[in-house]
Order: C-alpha cells, then sequence, then structure tokens
C-alpha cells in the first residue's frame, strides 16, 4: 500500500480520482504524520482537523455521486501563518497578532485551493511579520529541517518547508517578499514557485511589504506547482496589483521541453559571495540543460540595497503603532530593524522606488537575448539553527541578513523563479533559481521540469532523523 | 551621499526615534544605530545613481504593465 504522505499532489489527486484511496483516508494519513512529528519539527502553529475532516469527506461523497472533482482532488494542504483561515487569528509569525479575533474568511488562495477540492490541514510556523530568512521564531520556537533537524529550514517560510519536505502535507503556501518561499524550499529540497509580482491575488494575508510581498506554492514537484497555481490564478478585486486577466494555465506547458528556450547563467553578482557547491549545482543544471552562455547580470548589489530599503522602511512603516505600543512583544531581532526602518530619511525610499524601474528596465533588456537564467537560491546549504554568521568570499557574514543575497535582486524586478532542489555533495539539499521574464512562470517551469525529468532536481520526503 | 554618510549614527537615531515618537529605550539602541548606519551605507550605492529628472517611482508597482488593471 503506498504511503500517501511520500507521493506528490498530481499522484493523489490522480489516485482520489479513480478511486485507489479516499481523501479522507490521505488526510488520516496527514493528520497522523502531522501527530508524530510536528512535535520534533515546529512545522504547523494550528491543525485543523475537524476542518480537514469534514472537507475530506465532502470530496468522497463528491466522488460517489459521481461528480467531477476538482484537479486538487483529495489534496492536503497547509498555509503559512499570515494567511487569514477562518476561525483563526492570522498571527503572522507573531505574539502581537495572536490576540486579533479570529479571521472571518478564508485568504483567496486558500479559498481557490479547496474550490480545486484540496484539503487544508493548519497553519504554518514563520519567522516574525515574514521579516526573516532563518526560519527562527522566538515565540513559536523554530521550524526544523527535516533533512538535518539540527539545521535551519530557511525563512521566512519555515513551516511551509517543513511541512512539505516532511511529507505533512503535499502542498504548502507561502509568500516570498524578498526570497521567503525560495531560501526555505532551497534549504529544504523542494520544488517552490515565487510567480510574477501580481500574478496571484494576496487578498486576506497580512503584509509585510506591500510593494514587493509575493505569494506562491512549494512542492515536491513541478506538476504540483503548475496544478496549484492554474487553481490560485485568476482576478482579483481585493488585492489591487493583481492581474485583471487571468493567466494562461501552466500544467498543459510544464512538459513542453526547453527546445527553443535560450537559457544562459546568471553572471556577475550571482557568481561570487557563495560556497562552491551553489555555483557547482548551477554548473551541473547548466551543464544537463546545455546552456553555455554566462551573462553580466546588471546592477545586481544595487538592486539589492535598494530592496533592503524599502522593506525596512515600509515594513517599519506598517508596524509603527504596534512598535509604539507594544514594542517588548516584537522579536528583539525584527524590532531594532523596524524602528530603524522609521528612522530612514523619505528621499531615500523614493530614490530605490525610482531605481527600482529603472532596474527593470535594464533587466527587461536581458531577455532579448535569452528566455531563461540560472542562478543559484542560497549562498549555502543549511546552517545550523543557531549559527549567526557564515564566511563567504573570505568575509564573516550575518546569516540571518545574507541567506537571501541571491534572491533579493531577482523579486526585486518581480520576475518569475522556480527553485529547483539539487543535493550538495555531502547530501544537504540546495537550490537553483530559474528565471524568467514577467509572466512567463511556463518557460520557468518547463526548465525546471526537464532538470526533474533528467534526475537532476528530485525532491524527497527524507527518514526524521 | 557623502563618504561616511553617518559620522555618528547613535545621536542621528536618538533624535529621530524621539521626533517619532518611538520607544528607543525599550529597544537595543545599539542595534538599532547599526541597523540605521549599514542602510545609509547601502543606501550609498544608488542614491547618487544617474538617473533623468523624469524618472519617477511607479504608485503602484507593476511587473508587467500591460496586464495591470
Amino acid at each position: 500500500m503506498a504511503d500517501w504522505t511520500k507521493v506528490p499532489a498530481h499522484t493523489i489527486a490522480a489516485a482520489v480520482k479513480s478511486g485507489e484511496v479516499s481523501a479522507l483516508a490521505v488526510t488520516e494519513a496527514h493528520l497522523a504524520r502531522i501527530a508524530a512529528l510536528n512535535p520534533k519539527l515546529g512545522a504547523y502553529t494550528d491543525v485543523t482537523a475537524d476542518r480537514a475532516r469534514k472537507a475530506a469527506t465532502a470530496v468522497d461523497a463528491k466522488r460517489a455521486r459521481g461528480e467531477a472533482l476538482g484537479a486538487l482532488a483529495g489534496v492536503p494542504f497547509a498555509v503559512k501563518n499570515l494567511f487569514d483561515v477562518a476561525g483563526l487569528s492570522t498571527r503572522a509569525g507573531s505574539k502581537i497578532n495572536r490576540d486579533h479575533p479570529p479571521a472571518k474568511q478564508d485568504a483567496t488562495l486558500l479559498a481557490r485551493l479547496e474550490a480545486a477540492d484540496a484539503v487544508l490541514l493548519g497553519a504554518l510556523n514563520m519567522g516574525e511579520y515574514a521579516y526573516d530568512f532563518t526560519g527562527r521564531n522566538v515565540h513559536d520556537g523554530p521550524a526544523r529541517n527535516p533533512h538535518d533537524t539540527a539545521r535551519m529550514t530557511g525563512g521566512s517560510s519555515s513551516g511551509s518547508g517543513a511541512a512539505a519536505a516532511a511529507g505533512l502535507a503535499a502542498l504548502t503556501l507561502g509568500s516570498d517578499t524578498n526570497g521567503s518561499i525560495r531560501v526555505p524550499s532551497a534549504l529544504c529540497g523542494l520544488f517552490g514557485l515565487k510567480p510574477t509580482f501580481g500574478a496571484l491575488s494576496r487578498a486576506h494575508t497580512f503584509p509585510f511589504v506591500a510593494s514587493l510581498d509575493h505569494l506562491g506554492p512549494m512542492a515536491r514537484s513541478t506538476l504540483d506547482l503548475a496544478l496549484a497555481f492554474d487553481a490560485m490564478s485568476g482576478p482579483d478585486a481585493a488585492d489591487p496589483v493583481c492581474w485583471t486577466d487571468k493567466p494562461k494555465p501552466l500544467l498543459p506547458e510544464v512538459d513542453q521541453g526547453i527546445r527553443g528556450l535560450r537559457i544562459a547563467v546568471a553572471g556577475g553578482y550571482f557568481r561570487a559571495m557563495g560556497h562552491a557547491e551553489v555555483f557547482a549545482a548551477v554548473d551541473q543544471a547548466a551543464k544537463a540543460l546545455g546552456a553555455t552562455d554566462l551573462v553580466e547580470w546588471p546592477e545586481a548589489a544595487r538592486a539589492r540595497a535598494a530592496a533592503f530599503i524599502i522593506t525596512m522602511v515600509e515594513g517599519g512603516a506598517l508596524h509603527r503603532e504596534r512598535l509604539k505600543t507594544r514594542i517588548a512583544d516584537f522579536d528583539p531581532e525584527v524590532r531594532d530593524r523596524l524602528v530603524a526602518g522609521n528612522l530612514l530619511p523619505g528621499s531615500m525610499v523614493v530614490q530605490a522606488h525610482k531605481f527600482r524601474r529603472h532596474y527593470c528596465g535594464l533587466v527587461a533588456r536581458l531577455f532579448k537575448a535569452h528566455d531563461v537564467f540560472l542562478a543559484p537560491a542560497t549562498p549555502s546549504t543549511a546552517p545550523l539553527i543557531e549559527q549567526k554568521t557564515f564566511v563567504l568570499d573570505g568575509q564573516e557574514l550575518p546569516v540571518r541578513a545574507n541567506l537571501g543575497l541571491f534572491t533579493q535582486p531577482i523579486s526585486f524586478a518581480g520576475l518569475p523563479v522556480v527553485t529547483t532542489p539539487m543535493r550538495a555533495p555531502n547530501g544537504l539539499p540546495l537550490g537553483v533559481q530559474v528565471i524568467a521574464a514577467p509572466g512567463r512562470e511556463d518557460y520557468a517551469l518547463r526548465v525546471a521540469h526537464a532538470l526533474e525529468k533528467q534526475g537532476i532536481a528530485h525532491s524527497h520526503v527524507p527518514e526524521i532523523a | 551621499m557623502a563618504q561616511n554618510p553617518l559620522p555618528d549614527p547613535e545621536a542621528y537615531t536618538r533624535m529621530m526615534a524621539q521626533a517619532m515618537d518611538l520607544p528607543l529605550e525599550q529597544a537595543d539602541a545599539a542595534e538599532v544605530a547599526r541597523n540605521v548606519a549599514l542602510a545609509f551605507r547601502l543606501a550609498a550605492s544608488f542614491m547618487d545613481y544617474p538617473l533623468p529628472d523624469e524618472a519617477e517611482p511607479a504608485a503602484i508597482f507593476a511587473a508587467r504593465e500591460q496586464s495591470h488593471g
């Protein structure tokens, strides 16, 4: 009998549709695994078991009546706890927000997954207010990396990484302002999709930096990312930046192959400040794809600096009232950066936004000659949870600020990225960013899928020690 | 921006926190000042970047302008 906690979402959906397994059996298997492993991994902060059983039973009843099931029939999923879940306080990783009244409605993306017959299992741990790359949380404890529980998951979608990697959900949702889907996907050995800015609605989620926030799926296969994206995409008047047209479906595109795609390796900034194994993984992927061009990526360091300032200032402004009234309830590492963000001159953030528009123009030119770029997702494999610094290019630098040094310049331009899981020689996961032009999620997924089919990229549920 | 844009980050931080009515005494003032100084150092990389006068920030950023409604 299959272990339904270790197979990808599309396999579960096919099995539920065919009647090979019931949605309730899949749900119960996941709830049992959560009960067994969550105390060790710290992935979930809330398990919505009653709601899950009710939803799974409804899916099974629908099938029994002969009705067509949705694309994600019986797929157990969970969401970062900044998504509104009706009946739960949207804590956003904080102590303060758990005093909020329970949400009255679900986040748009959650509702759309349920409309496709997926089954919500609960809400997931995260870095406080999403201002984190490590997966540490002083209020709920750290999420732990299923591939080595002494190591970080990465953040801030830490529980999303831990849950999907450990088989505590087949699909998770995260948010990505500067790298918070891509960093944990890389460190936990998952496929992660940070879509183009505006492609997926952010309605009814707790924000961080409105001009940089993205939401997206994390899973153990590229097909799962496509299924989830297709179920979730579409206009939503409740999010002012969400596109007014529905993007074309990704699922029919995933297996189209890479013929005709012009693939290059991102050079310059993206070939420094990392451990050898992350560049070796990019080179391995490039070789498998027949990509020989190395292209200098323009102004990445300035882009990262400008993203850093916008994050500090917009994040600081968002939390100013809470800093005034409940400063003692913040994680100190988050608090001090948010306070600092309130003290910076306005001209600094205006110039950062002006630079952003200029930078997007420079990046757009890159896509005249190439369709897809490859770059590392993180500068190293997962550091130890208590590790504060690492050495990059001979400099000892803080882990917390620098795990996202390769992701920030990409999200600053709003580009779609699929993080593809690879392996370091020591067996730990690492990720390669597959980057495409705005609106070309299909190109990024086609390349990631090609790597998956060749066995170069691979995600699996490890034995949890 | 100046070579050393913020010679006394702690004094700047104290003054601005007072102006913004933020309880700096309940935070780690030295760490806040370190973050402020880091922000000024990083911003120096783009503050003097030559942009034309007509360059404007987008009111609502859109990565795919043509489809934004």
